[in-house]
């Protein structure tokens, strides 16, 4: 039985495959919660300032660790600041700038990948050696050091977050590209004659997205960790902007005294990367993509 | 075979020479020098100057690199310029230390993520996979200070079974290091166990499908054997390359489970000599990871074509 | 000769869950019994079901699939409803199965030797301390040289030939008394394929096992089976003796079938059986067959008929098998060449040589050129104006190398392609002017690989449109149309996706893009290969027809010579990237002078009753050609003399451009003719 059902003569017209993907997606429980998850953190995001029922920064001396109650329904922390205004507040600077690092690091290295992956070569060989080099070293190392040399500002982070975590996006677009040049529908467009460019954009592009998108979903979980690992570890988001990573630092020292500061933040943070995971997961299902053969980076 | 290994290994090491032409290229950028840091708020005139001179750090970066870097092939690494004393001494602790931890996560990592792998691989799409699968997109996706500040409140405040945090210095011995080194080893053997086992399914599903796996069902062999004899031995050959990832991270990238814990480790101690702005230390550790990176890669890739045949005959093949 | 009923399969129907949560069934109501000494060919094509039901004789369904009805016998016990530990016993003791693909069905990690060692401690019936003894000697049955040496060889270093014939024995070590062959030569080269089938009709003759052989390949089944079992959408349609089966069926399917296929003895185009088979659920109430069917009548549509006996033995699954004796089986008279004059060579190639040597690292430093003898070498070929030049070769006769040379795909290490008037070709794609890039144009064989699966037929089409006459807008779309239409498919497949097609309907789009540029020489590349072979019969019609209508010059590389036979004016064929002989088509296929023509013609397989392949030459696979001398030296069962060693042959003239490249005198090759045996009468069509 090679064959499986062909598709009888009279097919009607064909769904958007963007909203047959998102279809599939939702047909499991995994794409289900994950999209939930990250739809929900987003608008979270997007719109907390508006709702939070206190100012972040605004300090109360009387409420100091106070557990939850019915004016702070989170409790308070060691400066007397809301943890409910903090927590829903606490991942804007973090998704706010790895929603927009991400794309840009699918974009740059994913182009930089398909070209390779097409033209192959010297420059191709230089190159991979590069990234390869790039990706010998600790990713807290590159950031560490970008950190300390250019300060922690936005305009800071988004290019560093894009460039480091472009690069092993490069080895997964021209990998990916290297397996669809070998196809001879890549052959035939090169027999006819297009340029490099045409090919690169109407035989590649299509083909190598499905894995770029898996991969931007798996980027994106990558780089809230590293961000908020900063954060945690001092490096990022300054005090008081309120930030999960920095919240959960602090937490720590009282931890013993008054647990519930880090409650919020960790289950946070948590349902936010599971979200991203889970609709990574029913993405590449849904695209036919082995995640677990992915790169570990 | 040989041909091979020549060729990757020169490869590895032309990666090595690019990561330390990097990373000093990338210090060199950064502001401030041993001198600024030897000297912190003195760093002015004259005897910024004279220190510099002293250190030779006024000739041109391209000699001192050539310098540093045969200095490193020695096993020279220079001088700390925040305590004076022998890099290479003083990595050496942190690096013992490092290598304990990824050691004892290894010890229970790798074997229960061969096992699970295996175990969710063959039973595919049951309830005891999707459960284990999904606990492992947990393990591995949620940050590790979030599993480390969690463990620590069970474990150590609430159930006060161990301490929360590593007392050791770094030049302790070994067994000062115990029990205190029970919490960063559970979290780190849980992102690895993840990461291992979810490569290990997807290869025990790959090859339960091949067509020789079917081939020796319907010859007979019972389910056993063919799961021992004819798919094992295929289907973790994948394993070795993640296991090599795995250890080039436990080795340089754990720096937020160290912190945490104040394990005092090569990453540890990576943030502490960023922060004190300790160039040539900054330096020797991020070129020592890089080659443990790139070494254990080739390792694996040369096991990997120790193990498969089909690697192993490729060029020696008879007409 | 034949005993007891062995396999018994009673009323059969396996399906599995479609998306729409019915169950669509891929085998409905088989009922077949295979006696003990009996060689039963299944043959069908793909998705007809012969595999799920040859896997089902052995109590096992693929991922996905269940028993919808019935039971499948073996020795009176149900395989399907048997417990594991007893299906072990029997599975490869008493019933083993050679499948199709033996390099993917051989464990990769362990040596033959100890794969056939556990086939025999599986199923005990020889002692532990005998194994190594017993493994030679299945080996040594299965006619490989050397049996200790491919012994301790692993699957991966055994040619195609020697993995099946592992395989082979692997079946045999359990002493097993039933055997099933899943297409056991599918994807193997003609001369191997020929050995491997002798091999299997002598097991078949000397230990009178029961065979159930399947295959899509009537010409295989021809030369093993005494019984044939056509099987379409599902079903058994046909059942009955060999000899009827390949003649004179009664049932139409089976009819159109055989005159879609080629013959070599016959120049004329094979018939093409229009239509596609129903999907699993597809079928109506009535006969699966009934949309295809040129005798059906209102009653076929509304009743499903039954497996019914015939007279004269067999049983078909037709109401009116009467009336289908009215079918033709073959097609005589119109060629399908177009022989006669032809205009100025249009492309020229002069000692093309092509390599695929790379330059290792240390002979890029050192300066040195690449090593080794090149993948094609010594080629001279004209293509005229309006000529169909056939290419004939096996796997590695470096055909398709040169095909992708005249593309510009890869750049020749030597020689020259001249086209037209514009003298030589350059090299590759990047440096050819627009119009030689539009004038020449390449399908591909397999059109799921050819085609983008991205894009919708219309962007396919649009390609060449785009780039070769700067259509757009409407423009563009009528032109599209038009070009559908002329592969007869309609407009409505231009916001179709490939994978929304059929195979036979994909290769027609692929035609149909090579066709937009308005090409003057098209280069075919095993263009048939893919498809089932009624379907193959309408893609050679169409193509046949588009060079009558439009003068378009071919080259079309084929390994199967009786396609190569139906539409090609000249035949050229190739051994190791050299050329052997080429000559008009009539005279290389009446009169193969060379020996290497001569092995290849005797290995085909023709779907005629009794049919037996010469065997000539030796079925090794040879990896890289012979540095000196003929390229076919190492092989050639009638070897002149060292000089076939040493020596390039000279190019021997037997009239009417029919050159042959050996060293043997002229008159002693064309007086060696091949002789092909019939068991019976003779050939019957031979014209």
């Amino acid at each position: 039985m090679r064959a499986g059902p062909t598709t009888p003569d009279a097919i009607p017209a064909r769904p958007s495959r963007l909203v047959a993907v998102i279809r599939e997606m939702l047909s499991r429980p995994s794409g289900c919660i994950g999209l939930f998850l990250v739809v929900a953190h987003v608008i979270l995001a997007l719109l907390s300032p508006y709702f939070a029922p206190f100012d972040f920064k605004a300090m109360n001396a009387n409420a100091i660790l106070a557990p939850p109650d019915t004016t702070h329904w989170l409790g308070t922390d060691q400066l007397g600041r809301d943890i409910l205004t903090r927590t829903i507040m606490g991942g804007r600077q973090a998704i706010l700038v790895t929603a927009i690092a991400t794309p840009l690091a699918v974009a740059w290295g994913g182009l930089l990948g398909i070209y390779l992956g097409l033209a192959g070569g010297r420059l191709d060989d230089i190159l991979m050696r590069v990234v390869d080099a790039f990706l010998a070293l600790p990713w807290i190392l590159k950031m560490l050091l970008m950190i300390v040399t250019f300060g922690t500002g936005v305009g800071v982070l988004i290019p560093t977050l894009a460039f480091f975590y472009g690069i092993p996006v490069i080895r997964i677009a021209r990998a990916a590209t290297q397996n669809i040049v070998a196809r001879d529908f890549v052959l035939a467009a090169r027999a006819r004659g297009h340029s490099r460019v045409s090919i690169m954009r109407r035989e590649l592009f299509g083909n190598v997205l499905d894995a770029l998108m898996v991969e931007g979903a798996m980027r994106w979980s990558w780089m809230l960790l590293a961000f908020t690992s900063l954060s945690f570890l001092g490096f990022g988001v300054s005090p008081p902007t309120p930030d999960w990573g920095l919240m959960i630092a602090d937490s720590r020292n009282f931890m013993a005294i008054a647990p519930w500061p880090a409650f919020a933040p960790v289950i946070a943070l948590s349902s936010l990367i599971i979200g991203i995971n889970l609709t990574a997961d029913a993405l590449a299902k849904a695209l036919g993509i082995d995640r677990a053969q992915a790169a570990v980076h | 075979m040989l041909r091979i290994f020549i060729r990757r290994l020169l490869l590895g090491i032309a990666t090595v020479a690019i990561v330390s032409g990097i990373i000093f290229a990338a210090v060199e950028a950064l502001p401030g020098d041993a001198c600024t840091a030897i000297l912190q708020r003195d760093a002015s005139g004259e005897r910024l100057v004279n220190c510099r001179r002293e250190l030779g750090l006024d000739r041109p970066a391209v000699t001192r690199f050539v310098e540093w870097a045969s200095g490193a092939v020695r096993g020279d690494l220079g001088i700390s310029a925040h305590n004076n004393k022998p890099i290479a001494l003083l990595v050496g602790d942190r690096l013992k230390n490092t290598l304990l931890l990824a050691g004892c996560s290894l010890a229970l990592g790798i074997p229960l993520a061969l096992f699970l792998g295996v175990l969710t691989g063959l039973r595919r799409d049951k309830a005891s996979d999707l459960a284990l699968s999904t606990i492992a997109i947990f393990a591995m996706t949620i940050p590790e200070f979030v599993t480390a500040t969690v463990l620590i409140f069970v474990f150590s405040i609430w159930l006060g079974w161990v301490p929360g945090i590593v007392t050791a210095s770094a030049s302790s011995p070994l067994s000062a290091f115990f029990p205190g080194i029970a919490l960063p080893v559970i979290v780190l053997t849980m992102v690895m166990t993840a990461h291992i086992m979810r490569t290990v399914r997807s290869s025990v599903i790959d090859v339960m499908n091949s067509d020789y796996v079917q081939m020796a069902t319907l010859k007979g062999v019972p389910y056993r054997q063919i799961v021992l004899r004819h798919a094992l031995p295929n289907a973790l050959l994948p394993a070795i390359n993640v296991i090599a990832l795995t250890v080039g991270w436990l080795l340089g990238g754990v720096v937020v489970v160290e912190k945490v814990f104040n394990y005092p480790g090569l990453g540890h101690y990576m943030i502490d000599a960023i922060s004190d702005r300790d160039l040539p230390v900054v330096q020797a550790i991020a070129l020592i990871v890089a080659t443990a990176y790139v070494g254990v890669n080739l390792a694996a890739d040369l096991l990997a074509m120790a193990f498969n045949p089909r690697l192993r005959t490729l060029k020696a093949r008879s007409p | 000769m034949t005993g007891d009923v062995l396999i018994d399969v009673q009323n059969l129907s396996i399906g599995f869950k479609g998306r729409s949560g019915k169950l669509l069934p891929v085998l409905r109501n088989i009922d077949l019994g295979v006696r003990r000494g009996e060689t039963v060919g299944i043959v069908g094509e793909s998705g007809s079901g012969k595999s799920t039901l040859a896997l089902a004789m052995m109590g096992y369904l693929k991922h996905g699939l269940r028993v919808i009805s019935g039971q499948s016998l073996f020795g009176g016990n149900d395989l399907l409803a048997m417990p594991a530990r007893e299906l072990q016993r029997i599975r490869g003791g008493k019933i083993a199965l050679i499948p199709q693909n033996s390099g993917q069905s051989l464990s990769p990690n362990l040596r033959v030797g100890a794969q056939l060692a556990e086939s025999l401690a599986l199923h005990g019936k020889v002692a532990p301390s005998a194994f190594p003894q017993r493994v030679t000697e299945l080996l040594q049955q299965v006619r490989l040289p050397d049996p200790a040496a491919i012994a301790s060889r692993y699957p991966h270093e055994l040619s195609g030939g020697q993995q099946q014939r592992v395989a082979i024995a692997m079946a045999l070590a359990g002493d097993p008394e039933a055997l099933l062959l899943d297409e056991p030569t599918t994807g193997l080269d003609v001369t191997t394929q020929a050995h491997i089938l002798e091999l299997l009709s002598d097991i078949a003759a000397r230990y009178s096992k029961a065979m159930v052989y399947v295959s899509h390949d009537l010409g295989a089944i021809a030369r093993v089976c005494s019984r044939v079992v056509v099987m379409y959408a599902g079903e058994i349609i046909l059942d009955g003796g060999a000899a009827t089966v390949l003649t004179n069926p009664g049932h139409p399917y089976a009819r159109g079938l055989l005159a879609s296929i080629p013959r070599l003895a016959n120049p004329s185009l094979p018939l093409a059986l229009e239509g596609r088979p129903p999907p699993p659920g597809g079928v109506g109430p009535g006969c699966s067959f009934v949309e295809r069917c040129a005798i059906a009548e209102a009653a076929c549509r509304a009743e499903r008929p039954g497996l019914q006996p015939l007279l004269a033995g067999g049983r078909v699954r037709c109401r009116l098998p009467e009336r289908a004796g009215s079918i033709p089986t073959r097609r005589d008279g119109k060629p399908g060449s177009a022989s006669g004059s032809f205009g100025e060579p249009l492309v020229r190639l002069s000692n093309l040589a092509i390599s695929y040597a790379r330059q290792s690292l240390v002979d890029q430093l050192l300066g040195r050129k690449p090593q080794g003898v090149p993948t094609v070498d010594r080629v001279d070929i004209d293509i005229r104006q309006g000529e169909v030049v056939g290419l004939v070769g096996e796997s590695g006769s470096g055909k398709s190398t040169i095909l992708k040379a005249i593309a510009g795909l890869v750049a020749p290490a030597g020689g020259e392609i001249t086209y037209d008037r514009s003298g030589a070709l350059p090299a590759t794609v990047e440096h050819r002017r627009p119009e030689q890039l539009r004038d020449i144009q390449l399908i591909f064989q397999n059109p799921d690989e050819s085609l983008n699966p991205r894009h919708t037929i219309e962007q396919i089409l649009a390609q060449p449109l785009q780039l070769y006459f700067g259509l757009s807008g409407d423009a563009l779309r009528e032109r599209s149309i038009g070009i559908l239409e002329r592969v007869r498919l309609g407009a409505h497949y231009l916001d179709r996706l490939p994978s929304q097609l059929s195979g036979g309907e994909k290769q027609r789009v692929a035609i149909a893009r090579a066709f937009a540029a308005e090409p003057k020489l098209v280069l075919c590349d095993e263009v048939t290969s893919a498809l089932d072979v009624s379907v193959q019969a309408a893609v050679l019609d169409l193509l046949d027809q588009l060079r009558r209508d439009s003068g378009t010059t071919y080259i079309f590389v084929s390994h199967d010579l009786a396609v190569v036979r139906a539409l090609s004016d000249r035949v050229a064929v190739l051994y190791q990237g050299r050329l052997c002989e080429i000559g008009p088509a009539a005279a290389v296929y009446s009169r193969p002078c060379h020996p290497y023509t001569e092995a290849l013609m005797g290995a085909v397989l023709e779907p005629e009753p009794g049919a037996r392949p010469v065997l000539m030459a030796e079925d090794i696979m040879e990896l890289s050609p012979p540095p000196k001398g003929c390229p076919f030296q190492r092989r050639c069962h009638r070897k002149v003399g060292p000089i076939c060693e040493s020596t390039t042959p000279p190019q021997q003239d037997a009239g009417a451009g029919h050159v042959i490249h050996c060293h043997m005198p002229i008159e002693d090759l064309a007086s060696a003719q091949i002789v092909r045996t019939w068991d019976n009468a003779g050939p019957p069509h031979v014209q």
